[in-house]
């Protein structure tokens, strides 16, 4: 390609132009209608989540429905095990709270359903030294996987374990190492990054709620905004005796539990 | 004065050739790593950090102990450790350089390092570390550079050092109370979640920096004809002394708080170091040589008759470095990881190319150690001849 130094400096005149023009249309960016939430879209003050522990456990459907449309990968190692969604022990839930004297139905070791607390005051976003974790308007705390160097801070800082490491490339793992395995609406991972629930993130924008909530067997998981005074799960908390985990350390969490 | 390392005799090139070589055994496993992921390590889910951030603390405490040399020094005019300051800051430079590449190991996606510094976040720890950490890495290699510069040249160093000298003081403290605090504000890890964690840290590593500065004091005197002094090495060893005694008394005033209140969520993890927990406990017969490790040196210490002889000095500054490595490198970071937040326990135990990328990254460190020794080395012979 030859150029001739009039051509080089109209081309580089114009590119100096649109550089100039960048911070302008940055500025336009939060009126544009791309970067605006779908109008199907939810909208909520603060997400939050009220699961019945009282209720019979029948969880399997909810967290492989969580697993499968997240592509979660299923790895044999315990060690790189990823979980988002996951039922323990309820002394594992709630460590400080149980006792050998308790009725038997929280001692089975699958009795508590745990996930991300989506915590109003998240010490994972606090010592994220990237903002790779941040918490949304909604209160939901999301996870850039582009952004997250690995460093692992915030699965140090988290007091709920919620958060999972990809120690190995997830994707070659057994359920995503077909193509037509991997679910097309949600990203896979590389390896080096952390991640965990997103509370369906990408599915309140098209107008649905949290898979495991819609898989979860009759009453036992609640999804609404906590400010929203009409709200299931608004209705259940104020009316009803409700725990959080660790509520001592004043994160605050989203995720409400009737026992 | 670089070219000064370019001369030396077959030992000291054999002592190069011999960790260029380690160094590229830790260099291949760590392309390893990169390759198939931190999954090659002992970590996992519960125990997140390990092997690699275990030294990074340690080799912090290494790193700041510089300033034990430089206040009395510079802020007290203590001429006996005039000759001697400069081998302080130079294993500042090489600690701290370890330290950097520590974390660097420890990443998962090292690529995107610089995220740290396109998106600065100032309410997390670990980008203060990282600003403490080369910010002292920097100062180190001025100071150090420039004081044996104006030596070599039989002048006194320039005036616009004095201020950066006195600025490394308070910012030698900073990196290891910087460092500290990566652990003690976290609220789900009842282990690290106490206020003397920072003074705890700065204790032992005035203990541990100065230990190894005696070894490495009378192996330069051993063999080179730089004598770094006898009195400059019985001062620090009153150094040392006072250091692991305070250590000591921190690490009981913490076992006292901990087993007097029997707070499960703080009792469980030193149950778990000292005593086994659920069945698990393979850092108990660690931790306890650790304690006798230190009960021992400070009976040494202490003694002013094995304090003064040189030969069970050396003895007694092993001691306190094995003794504080255990205390950081080992116990530090399992410690607070068993048992994880949700109570259970799973151990962790470091993988063979985990702790070969370890001992690469150590040899790094003696590699610019041995590189900086040479060159104080020979300015100094030189002054001598």
């Amino acid at each position: 390609m030859s150029m001739d130094r009039r051509k080089f400096l109209k081309v580089a005149g114009v590119g100096a132009l649109g550089l100039a023009g960048l911070p302008a249309s940055r500025l336009l960016a939060a009126d544009d209608p791309r970067f605006k939430p779908p109008a199907e879209g939810l909208q909520g003050k603060r997400w939050a989540m009220v699961i019945d522990l009282t209720k019979e456990a029948h969880d399997a459907d909810a967290i492989s429905v969580c697993h499968k449309i997240h592509n979660v990968p299923q790895l044999t190692n315990p060690r790189h095990e990823i979980k988002w969604l996951w039922n323990t022990g309820f002394k594992h839930a709630f460590p400080g709270l149980a006792s050998k004297h308790m009725a038997v139905q929280y001692k089975g070791e699958h009795s508590a359903l745990v996930l991300c607390n989506h915590c109003e005051n998240p010490p994972c976003v606090r010592v994220c030294p990237t903002k790779a974790t941040f918490r949304r308007a909604d209160g939901i705390v999301l996870m850039d996987f582009h952004r997250c160097i690995g460093c692992r801070f915030c699965m140090a800082a988290c007091p709920f374990g919620a958060r999972s490491f990809n120690w190995v490339d997830p994707r070659t793992a057994s359920n995503l190492d077909e193509p037509g395995e991997v679910m097309l609406t949600f990203p896979t991972r590389m390896k080096g990054v952390v991640e965990k629930c997103n509370f369906c993130a990408e599915r309140l924008a098209r107008g649905l709620i949290p898979a495991c909530v819609e898989n979860s067997s009759d009453g036992r998981m609640l999804f609404g905004d906590l400010e929203d005074p009409h709200s299931d799960v608004s209705r259940i908390v104020k009316s009803k005796y409700t725990i959080r985990r660790k509520q001592h350390l004043g994160t605050e969490p989203s995720v409400f539990y009737i026992v | 004065m670089l070219d000064k390392a370019l001369c030396g005799s077959k030992r000291y090139w054999g002592l190069i050739i011999f960790l260029l070589a380690i160094i590229g055994v830790g260099v291949l496993t760590y392309g390893y790593q990169l390759r198939e992921g931190l999954g090659i390590t002992g970590m996992g889910r519960s125990v997140s950090w390990g092997f690699y951030i275990a030294q990074l603390t340690f080799l912090v405490g290494v790193a700041a102990s510089a300033v034990m040399l430089v206040i009395p020094y510079y802020l007290h005019n203590y001429k006996e450790f005039g000759k001697i300051a400069i081998l302080g800051e130079f294993v500042a430079i090489a600690a701290v350089t370890m330290c950097l590449l520590f974390v660097l190991a420890d990443l998962g996606q090292p690529q995107r390092m610089f995220n740290l510094i396109l998106h600065p976040t100032l309410n997390s720890v670990l980008f203060w570390d990282m600003i403490v950490l080369n910010g002292y890495l920097f100062l180190n290699l001025i100071i150090g550079w420039t004081t044996l510069g104006a030596e070599k040249k039989g002048t006194p160093p320039p005036g616009w050092v004095k201020p950066l000298i006195y600025l490394s003081i308070p910012w030698a403290v900073s990196i290891h109370t910087v460092t500290a605090f990566l652990y003690s504000g976290l609220p789900g890890r009842g282990f690290w979640l106490t206020a003397v964690m920072a003074p705890r840290f700065l204790a032992s590593a005035f203990a541990a920096g100065p230990a190894l500065l005696i070894l490495l004091a009378l192996i330069v005197r051993k063999y080179t004809k730089f004598d770094p002094g006898a009195k400059a090495i019985q001062a620090l060893a009153k150094i040392v002394t006072y250091a692991i005694i305070t250590f000591v008394f921190l690490f009981f005033c913490e076992l006292f708080t901990v087993f007097y209140s029997q707070i499960p969520e703080h009792m469980d993890h030193f149950k778990y170091l000292y005593m086994g927990y659920d069945g698990y406990g393979a850092y108990v017969p660690f931790m306890w040589l650790s304690l006798i490790l230190a009960g021992i040196s400070i009976i040494m210490l202490v003694n002013p008759k094995t304090r003064k002889n040189e030969g069970t000095l050396v003895v007694a500054c092993v001691m306190v470095f094995i003794s504080t490595w255990i205390d950081k490198g080992m116990g530090m970071i399992s410690g607070g990881f068993v048992p994880d937040p949700l109570h259970e326990v799973h151990e962790y135990i470091p993988t063979l190319p985990e702790l070969t990328i370890t001992v690469g990254i150590y040899a790094i460190g003696a590699l610019i150690l041995t590189v900086l020794y040479k060159v104080v080395v020979s300015v100094r012979e030189e002054e001598l001849a």
